[in-house]
């Protein structure tokens, strides 16, 4: 069941990206959107519905990171440290920690409003350096956070986090113990990510982040301010992880340290590269397809081997070699990525004609 | 005073396993400007190699007298010729296709092989840290004030000696030569006869032995290995390399023993839970505030 959702949506986005024709992309938008809203009253179970918000969740993550580094070309290796801080945000606001019952859909601006404070308060000092100096002062930062978290015992639990968190109300009526309202809130919340990143992209400041990506100098000379422009690529991206956050942690009722570490920030850019960095489409393809793989796919394969040949493996963790192996191959052999972004293949594939170090 | 030596005991001993990493960063990053993300899992896969050796070693029961002189050397060769070919080999096979790729896909590229071997040695040695076999005495010396084990200086001089041995190989051998040609202009060192691809598949060699030494001696001094060390020791290591000056020999050595009292005196003095804040903060503002590092020259940006 879940495969036939995923397998609707990859083949809309697929379909999508092969028109060229606005009112036929308009049309298989309008459809698929239908389709998600309808078809859960006639088909599917909660187990299937748990998975597609959690992997809605994860398509806002990498909308959210493809600003950073689809758009503006920075590499960031610590997106988890935003998605982190919008769980806590959550969690000590809306939980009996400090006994403060915040709504669920005011943490959820603020969270979006935490995150970019933090994502420019990383960014401010940090970004006018270059490519991998960025991404190992991002990486220092996504370790640096859930680290604080874990230690600030007093405030935020400490390793064991904070658990029992407040299930959201919508204008009275509790979500209850149902995943439906995570899965629409997060299809809606897709909705406006995906909405946002296109007008972005068209934006005068998308265009400016397309101009440093691929020439900085240049784009500096031709009169762009290269630091406020990349300081807002990290705050909008940073925003769209901290409402995930919320919406992460709500859906789980519990937020802990051990749940953002560096491997969700190589998650997050696994997805990026797997479907094509910079194109809104395939990003959203390749989080969908590695989700997929993670929360469906090998479990089944899991139970299926263990059946066949009366083992007991635990498959699930393969889940590093599985990002490993799917970044090194990409960048190999597709370093586009399956749905590629235009410009930014030729990008690719102009650099290996050119000198090295751009 | 007392408390106070055995940190410093302590730091120098955890910096001369940092400083040996490190060296291997820089080295790499010296010659191709990468950041070889997976260099720590191949420190961790020494590591693994030596204490292999150990438990092999036991099991036939050779482990005393001069046997266990020649089981300790022959650990000790044995992670560092393990070592060396998986590096190279990962040089061969993910990083030379990307040679003239825009920089960011062979740093993902790293991340990627990263993750495959953390992944590889888990499923090789468990996910839970591995005790490494007890087979070293370890005598306490008392010199002053100053309580040390003799595995504490050995190790010390062991990782001295090999960074003395590499400075002047790096200096004074003509492949040494060749790299520092390499490193400073691919296409003129090409032209004036060197074998471009020979000497990188040298440093790289270089790069995994000198991470086989340290496999050892972190093996042998944390008295346990894990399939996750890497991760954490390859950041400190990259740190020490990037506070030294990223490129520099010497800085890395500098970087990684004051790293390593950085890790030891912060665990001392306001708690280990707070060591890895310590290091990624001094790693941050050394990046944000002096990107050249302590003995590293101010490049000027390539266009």
């Amino acid at each position: 069941m879940i495969y036939t959702y995923a397998f609707v949506a990859i083949a809309a986005c697929v379909a999508i990206e092969r028109f060229h024709n606005r009112r036929a992309k308009a049309t298989i938008v309008l459809i698929l959107a239908a389709f998600l809203a309808i078809a859960p009253r006639f088909y599917g179970n909660d187990a299937v519905f748990s998975v597609l918000a959690d992997a809605a969740v994860y398509v806002m993550l990498a909308l959210g990171l493809n600003i950073v580094v689809g758009f503006a070309g920075l590499l960031d290796l610590g997106y988890a440290a935003f998605f982190a801080i919008g769980a806590y945000t959550y969690g000590m606001l809306a939980s009996p920690q400090f006994g403060l019952h915040l709504p669920f859909w005011v943490l959820l601006f603020l969270a979006a409003a935490l995150a970019a404070l933090f994502g420019a308060l990383l960014g401010a000092p940090t970004l006018r350096l270059h490519g991998d100096y960025l991404a190992i002062v991002t990486l220092g930062f996504g370790e640096i956070v859930p680290q604080i978290f874990q230690n600030l015992t007093k405030y935020t639990g400490g390793p064991n986090g904070i658990a029992a968190l407040d299930v959201p109300t919508f204008f009275g009526h509790s979500f209850g113990a149902s995943v439906m309202p995570y899965y629409y809130i997060a299809l809606v919340g897709i909705a406006a990510a995906l909405w946002i990143s296109r007008n972005l992209r068209e934006s005068r400041l998308g265009r400016a982040w397309m101009a440093i990506r691929e020439d900085e100098l240049a784009a500096k000379h031709a009169g762009i301010d290269v630091l406020r422009s990349k300081l807002a690529a990290f705050a909008i991206g940073a925003s769209f992880s901290g409402i995930g956050g919320v919406l992460f942690a709500a859906k789980l009722a519990l937020v802990s340290p051990d749940l953002f570490g560096f491997q969700v920030s190589v998650l997050i850019v696994s997805m990026l590269v797997l479907g094509g960095m910079g194109n809104i489409v395939g990003v959203v393809v390749g989080s969908l397809l590695l989700t997929i793989v993670n929360s469906a796919l090998l479990p089944q394969i899991n139970s299926l081997v263990d059946a066949t040949f009366h083992t007991t493996v635990d498959l699930s963790n393969l889940h590093f070699l599985i990002y490993g192996a799917i970044l090194v191959g990409i960048m190999l052999f597709r370093p586009e990525g399956l749905l590629p972004n235009r410009e930014r293949r030729a990008e690719l594939h102009h650099a290996g004609e050119a000198a090295g170090d751009a | 005073m007392h408390e106070f030596l055995a940190q410093l005991a302590n730091g120098v001993e955890l910096g001369a396993i940092y400083a040996l990493i490190a060296l291997g960063y820089t080295l790499v990053y010296g010659i191709l400007e990468l950041i070889n993300f997976a260099h720590g899992d191949v420190y961790t896969f020494g590591s693994f190699v030596a204490l292999g050796i150990f438990v092999g070693l036991r099991a036939a029961g050779v482990l005393h007298g001069a046997g266990l002189i020649l089981g300790i050397a022959a650990a000790l060769i044995a992670a560092i010729i393990a070592s060396a070919l998986l590096n190279a080999g990962i040089e061969r096979l993910a990083y030379r296709r990307l040679r003239k790729a825009p920089r960011l896909a062979p740093l993902i590229t790293a991340i990627g092989v990263s993750f495959m071997l953390e992944n590889l040695i888990e499923l090789w040695q468990g996910s839970a840290p591995v005790p490494f076999p007890n087979v070293i005495p370890n005598p306490q010396l008392h010199i002053g004030a100053l309580e040390v084990g003799v595995q504490q200086i050995v190790v010390v001089a062991l990782a001295i000696v090999t960074m003395v041995t590499l400075h002047f190989f790096v200096q004074r051998s003509k492949l040494g030569k060749a790299m520092r040609a390499v490193a400073q202009d691919r296409d003129a060192a090409s032209l004036v006869g060197i074998n471009v691809d020979r000497t990188i598949a040298i440093t790289f060699l270089i790069a995994g032995a000198l991470a086989g030494v340290a496999g050892f001696v972190g093996g042998v001094s944390f008295g346990s290995a894990w399939f996750l060390n890497g991760f954490g020791a390859g950041l400190r290591a990259f740190t020490a390399a990037v506070l030294g000056g990223i490129g520099n020999i010497a800085g890395a050595m500098l970087g990684g023993f004051l790293i390593g009292m950085l890790e030891s005196f912060s665990t001392w003095l306001i708690g280990g839970q707070w060591s890895n804040v310590a290091v990624f903060s001094v790693l941050i503002l050394v990046l944000v505030f002096r990107p050249s590092g302590l003995l590293g020259e101010t490049l000027p940006e390539k266009v």
